[in-house]
């Protein structure tokens, strides 16, 4: 067995949060630039430069990339070879919250009740999942996740023998009705199959992996390229003002369903999707 | 680029066409969503506002808390439709501007045409870059609602898209 404090948990938890909010993704980055030479659209292509530029300034004066600094949401995959110790881990990661979130200045938007909606003043409670998984490892991912474009996003309980002409029209009406509010262009994560809440899950994961990432299924990563093919024929272009990039990236995972369903997820990650991993 | 000041006034604001993209320099007042609620409850009771919403600019955001210089690491606009229901009140009040991301709902299109008011836009998530356009910045109102708390900001060149103009014209059709 393994010790790990959850001490350290804490620390790290703390820094990730700060270095998700600061630091824009590189596959992010990397897409935006791509985006740029690609882009004809001349008010498009201005946005798309500032968009770097406000990621240059974040990233060299420690401020957050947008004011939304999200609710946060933590991965923990544990080896089953560890052995945690020193104390609790759900509050040593909340504490990391905490800590991360005064230390770097970010927006304190958690509410503690959704109807009596007083703030907590420590954007905690966060949202914790815990995988546990072969090996003595530990890893933590944190995603804060902004709510414009959370406040966008859908599910919908296909029916079985629909397919990808249905799920792609459904993403299309999702994007629609985002338009110009979600902070586009933006980063789609999927999720497919499983039960309703499975498969909203698998969507909110999605959207950890690198958007330049090719996926590992052959069936999924034509469907990811159907999609982002016809999304950014919509025209919202950055901000909504129109051009060839509404969105960035698509990402799906899937999940064995039952006979009767297909459920699909669509999180809407806006242009600053942000995540961060370490393992200990 | 056009220069813009505040308060902004409505021969100004009628000149503005939509789509067109403007530089904004003065006073702007920060206000989401449970700011809306209380400044509307105001009214409605006939209390006095913590500011003057005559030819006012008011921005739909909530900052970072500020740094050690008094000022906000990151300080875009929120979206602005979650807001509409609270707009006709304050319009009629002679609200002059308001800054925002993403699409209004009809009504608040069809008063800015009849108040002769103007919806902009600014960047959303690009609020490190915004913020570097904020010269000062103190909390006016409702401050225990921390992020949601009424900022009074000075902002020079602030950069904007102009979203319906003053005859009720949209950019996103």
């Amino acid at each position: 067995m393994r010790k790990i404090n959850v001490n350290k948990i804490k620390k790290v938890v703390s820094e990730l949060c700060i270095e998700a909010n600061v630091n824009l993704r590189r596959d992010i980055y990397k897409a935006i630039l791509k985006a740029l030479k690609k882009e004809t659209n001349r008010r498009a292509r201005s946005i798309l430069g500032i968009l770097l530029e406000n990621a240059g300034i974040a990233r060299g004066e420690s401020r957050a990339l947008c004011q939304d600094t999200g609710l946060v949401c933590v991965y923990v995959r544990i080896g089953q070879d560890v052995k945690l110790v020193g104390g609790d881990l759900k509050k040593s990661i909340d504490s990391g919250v905490k800590e991360g979130y005064k230390k770097g200045a970010l927006r304190k938007s958690v509410v503690k009740s959704p109807l009596l909606r007083v703030n907590t003043g420590t954007n905690t409670p966060s949202i914790i999942y815990t995988d546990i998984v072969k090996g003595n490892k530990l890893k933590i991912t944190v995603i804060p996740k902004g709510f414009g474009s959370e406040n966008k996003s859908k599910l919908e309980m296909l029916n079985p023998t629909q397919g990808e002409k249905d799920i792609i029209s459904f993403i299309l009406e999702v994007v629609k009705e985002a338009g110009p509010d979600a902070c586009p262009p933006y980063i789609l994560g999927i999720g497919l199959g499983g039960t309703f809440d499975k498969a909203s899950s698998l969507a909110k994961k999605a959207l950890i992996s690198p958007i330049d990432r090719q996926n590992a299924k052959k069936h999924l990563r034509k469907l990811e390229d159907a999609i982002l093919k016809e999304v950014n024929k919509l025209g919202i272009g950055p901000m909504g003002l129109g051009g060839k990039t509404t969105c960035l990236g698509v990402n799906i995972l899937e999940y064995p369903t039952h006979i009767a369903g297909l459920p699909v997820a669509v999180n809407v990650g806006c242009h600053i999707t942000r995540s961060a991993s370490r393992v200990i | 680029m056009k220069k813009i000041k505040t308060p902004l006034m409505k021969s100004v604001r009628t000149k503005l066409r939509c789509g067109q993209e403007v530089l904004l320099s003065g006073t702007i007042y920060t206000a989401r969503d449970e700011a809306h609620k209380k400044l509307t409850e105001l009214i409605r009771r006939k209390k006095k506002l913590p500011f003057d919403l005559k030819d006012a600019v008011i921005y739909y955001s909530g900052p970072t808390p500020m740094r050690r210089n008094g000022l906000f690491g990151s300080c875009g606009p929120t979206t602005s439709s979650r807001m509409d229901k609270f707009t006709p009140i304050l319009l009629k009040e002679s609200l002059g501007a308001m800054i925002g991301k993403g699409r209004r709902s009809n009504r608040v299109r069809d008063l800015i045409k009849r108040e002769k008011a103007v919806y902009l836009l600014a960047i959303g998530g690009a609020g490190a870059y915004l913020a570097k356009r904020i010269k000062s910045s103190s909390v006016l109102a409702f401050k225990k609602l921390g992020p949601e708390a009424i900022y009074k900001l000075e902002v020079k060149d602030f950069p904007l898209v102009v979203g319906i103009d003053s005859s009720g014209r949209s950019v996103y059709k």
